[in-house]
């Protein structure tokens, strides 16, 4: 009966955030203002780390929250900010034949996902991270990527400081 | 005695699917680049739902590795993308994608 009860917490967090997340994208692909549009997105950011948490990668759901939900939506706010967008939200949405064509077409893509998810359920070999074994998730996280992924690992960092050394030309003033 | 049964991992693929193709939707429809690059982040966002999905199906560590990996690329890209959208406006006084056509021929 003890896991009854928790199976059903965890269908009630799972129905919970999967509805608050297709909304929040929703309205964030409606708003006409940018800035609404980015704290939707936040929100939907939120929603997906509290389902990493219910699937047991704690790790990534934290660095979700810091990096995600923090440094990028607020990089993204700022540069609102900075541009002035007052006449382009007085021009608002305008339906024309190309988006309505385009719509269609990632409807009939997303029918081709929902099938390919329903007509055939993941196999594979399983490996050796049991649920038990991921409680301790960033002791795992750590191992596997500093010893299986070290060189990944290292040419993420180099592009990392390639990303900030061309931010920091791109947005210089020409002289 | 009743059981009831556990998550099935099929309804995250699906979600992870919807939250997919409202980001190409909104990738297709908009035309503030700004918006456009959110739902680009999104995209990135039920891609890594994806991964870190079947990463804990199948009881391996490499999925929650990969969403690592993305979310390290779209912090690059979130710099460098917001770096050049500054730059336009700057010279172009818009990031109305329907007016920065100078790459196309």
């Amino acid at each position: 009966m003890a896991e009854n009860i928790g199976i059903i917490f965890q269908w009630l967090i799972f129905l919970g955030m999967a509805f608050f997340s297709i909304v929040a994208s929703l309205l964030l692909v409606t708003r006409k203002n940018p800035i609404h549009s980015a704290l939707f997105l936040v929100l939907n950011f939120l929603c997906v780390a509290v389902l990493f948490l219910l699937l047991q990668s704690q790790f990534i759901a934290i660095i979700q929250v810091v990096v995600y939900a923090g440094a990028i939506a607020m990089l993204i706010v700022f540069v609102i900010m900075l541009l002035d967008l007052e006449k382009e939200l007085r021009a608002g949405l305008k339906i024309i034949y190309s988006k309505v064509i385009g719509g269609f077409l990632a409807l009939l893509f997303l029918l081709g996902i929902l099938y390919s998810v329903v007509a055939k359920s993941p196999t594979g070999k399983t490996g050796s991270y049991t649920p038990e074994k991921m409680t301790a998730n960033v002791k795992a996280v750590g191992e596997v990527l500093l010893t299986q992924y070290l060189f990944p690992f290292e040419i993420i960092s180099i592009l990392l400081v390639a990303a900030i050394i061309g931010a920091v030309i791109l947005s210089k003033k020409r002289t | 005695m009743w059981v009831v049964p556990t998550i099935p991992p099929a309804l995250y693929l699906m979600l992870s699917g919807i939250l997919f193709t409202i980001g190409v939707i909104g990738a297709l429809t908009r035309r503030n680049a700004i918006v456009v690059f959110m739902c680009i982040e999104l995209m990135l966002n039920a891609v890594n739902l994806t991964f870190v999905t079947l990463s804990h199906f199948l009881q391996s560590m490499d999925g929650v590795l990969f969403a690592f990996f993305v979310i390290a690329v779209a912090a690059a890209e979130a710099a460098v993308g917001l770096a050049i959208f500054v730059m336009i406006y700057r010279s172009r006084e818009t990031i109305n994608l329907d007016e920065i056509n100078i790459l196309k021929w």
